[in-house]
């Protein structure tokens, strides 16, 4: 099974779904296979998933052993800062993006 | 014959060129060497995103979608991407002539994207339309640069400036070849191949969000991620090019420094056979 987070909502995918393309917004991506669990930071990109496959093309993408903790928590604490004292100069959405960009990676690495 | 010490003149300034040349072929090699990891390690996701999106809009329904159906206007955007220096051989000429010779383009309805200063110059002479490119992305690519380049692109092309993109740049196959290559990237061609189209029946492509929405996004990081790869790929063909022409000039270098080395020797030597000849000559007048 394939999990992962899509701007229509978390979905997870079984062998046998319809085809489908999906467009990836910040999330955990879970791969669970007979041999075990795989976990990533995933930020961007595209899915298509087709009954026997899923394809999974993505801008960003982090394994756990490739994600800095204490830069994650210091972008998570900055992004939050700013969306705190927030000014009329502010990117809202940059920072909510930084923000939830900094969490998925803190997740990823629990 | 030429005097002894103008032969030597010339063996020494030939001498200096091939050290350049030498010199510059072991950078080449070295760039050559990171460059082509770099574009292997782009190159599995630059084919799956050119198989997955044609594998996607195979299995699209009748969709009306600008970037599918192609721009009512004639202007062609064509990205070409050159190197910032030259001696590099062939290589920026080749690609060059992939649009100026190209067989069914007039030189008006072409509006050329470079990348490169060498392609920007040479665009320029014949008298092309030349929109100005940040041309250090081709020292070292980036992501960001091919995104923000695509921006540009698909902005002109939502805006109806231009009808349809393509993409100039030189396909790296292996150290000694590279192919020049000219590829379409918008309107998007769906190749039809007899064995899928049955298969591509029987599964309708479903979208979530809408199909429209949907490919809004997908095709705009298609764009990026195809420029990004041709970069990587050029980039490794830059170096690849100039490591051959430079290997080829220390080569002759080489030959020509060998063809003066026994000219001066032959002149060394007659002149000593000359001096040896008068001096003999003045003793046997004096005795």
């Amino acid at each position: 099974m394939v999990e992962f987070n899509t701007t229509e909502g978390e979905i997870g995918v079984l062998p046998g779904h319809i085809p489908l393309t999906v467009i990836i917004k910040p999330g955990i991506l879970d791969i669970t296979e007979s041999d075990g669990d795989k976990v990533a930071a995933l930020h961007a990109g595209f899915a298509e998933i087709l009954p026997d496959r899923v394809t999974i093309l993505a801008e960003i993408v982090e394994w756990p052993d490739e994600i800095d903790e204490s830069r994650a928590t210091a972008a998570k604490e900055r992004a939050e800062q700013r969306l705190h004292d927030r000014q009329s100069s502010t990117d809202v959405a940059r920072a909510e993006l930084a923000l939830q960009r900094a969490i998925v990676r803190i997740e990823a690495l629990k | 014959m030429a005097s002894m010490r103008d032969i030597k003149r010339r063996k020494t300034s030939i001498q200096g060129t091939q050290q350049i040349t030498k010199a510059m072929k072991l950078v080449s090699t070295v760039k050559l060497q990171r460059a082509r990891a770099n574009a292997e390690r782009s190159k599995d996701y630059f084919n799956c995103m050119y198989s997955t999106v044609n594998s996607i809009l195979k299995r699209v329904g009748p969709v009306e979608h600008q970037y599918l159906t192609g721009g009512t206007c004639a202007k062609k955007a064509v990205v070409v991407i050159t190197s910032n220096r030259g001696l590099a051989g062939g290589y920026n000429s080749n690609v060059v002539k992939l649009i100026t010779r190209h067989p069914e383009w007039t030189r008006d309805e072409v509006v050329i994207y470079t990348l490169g200063n060498k392609g920007r110059e040479a665009f320029h002479r014949y008298g092309y339309e030349v929109v100005e490119c940040n041309g250090e992305i081709v020292e070292n690519p980036a992501y960001v640069d091919a995104m923000a380049l695509s921006d540009e692109l698909l902005r002109a092309y939502a805006a109806g400036e231009i009808g349809e993109i393509h993409l100039a740049y030189t396909a790296f196959k292996n150290t000694v070849s590279h192919i020049p290559t000219l590829i379409k990237l918008l309107p998007v061609d769906v190749k039809q191949d007899e064995t899928e189209e049955h298969q591509g029946a029987q599964a309708i492509m479903n979208f979530e969000p809408e199909d429209v929405e949907a490919l809004d996004m997908i095709i705009p990081k298609y764009v990026t991620s195809l420029i990004y790869g041709a970069l990587m790929e050029a980039v490794a063909s830059e170096n690849g090019a100039r490591m051959q022409a430079m290997d080829n000039a220390t080569g002759n270098a080489e030959e020509m420094i060998s063809d003066l080395e026994l000219r001066y020797n032959r002149a060394r030597q007659g002149s000593i056979t000359q001096e040896l000849t008068e001096i003999i000559a003045g003793a046997e007048a004096l005795g």
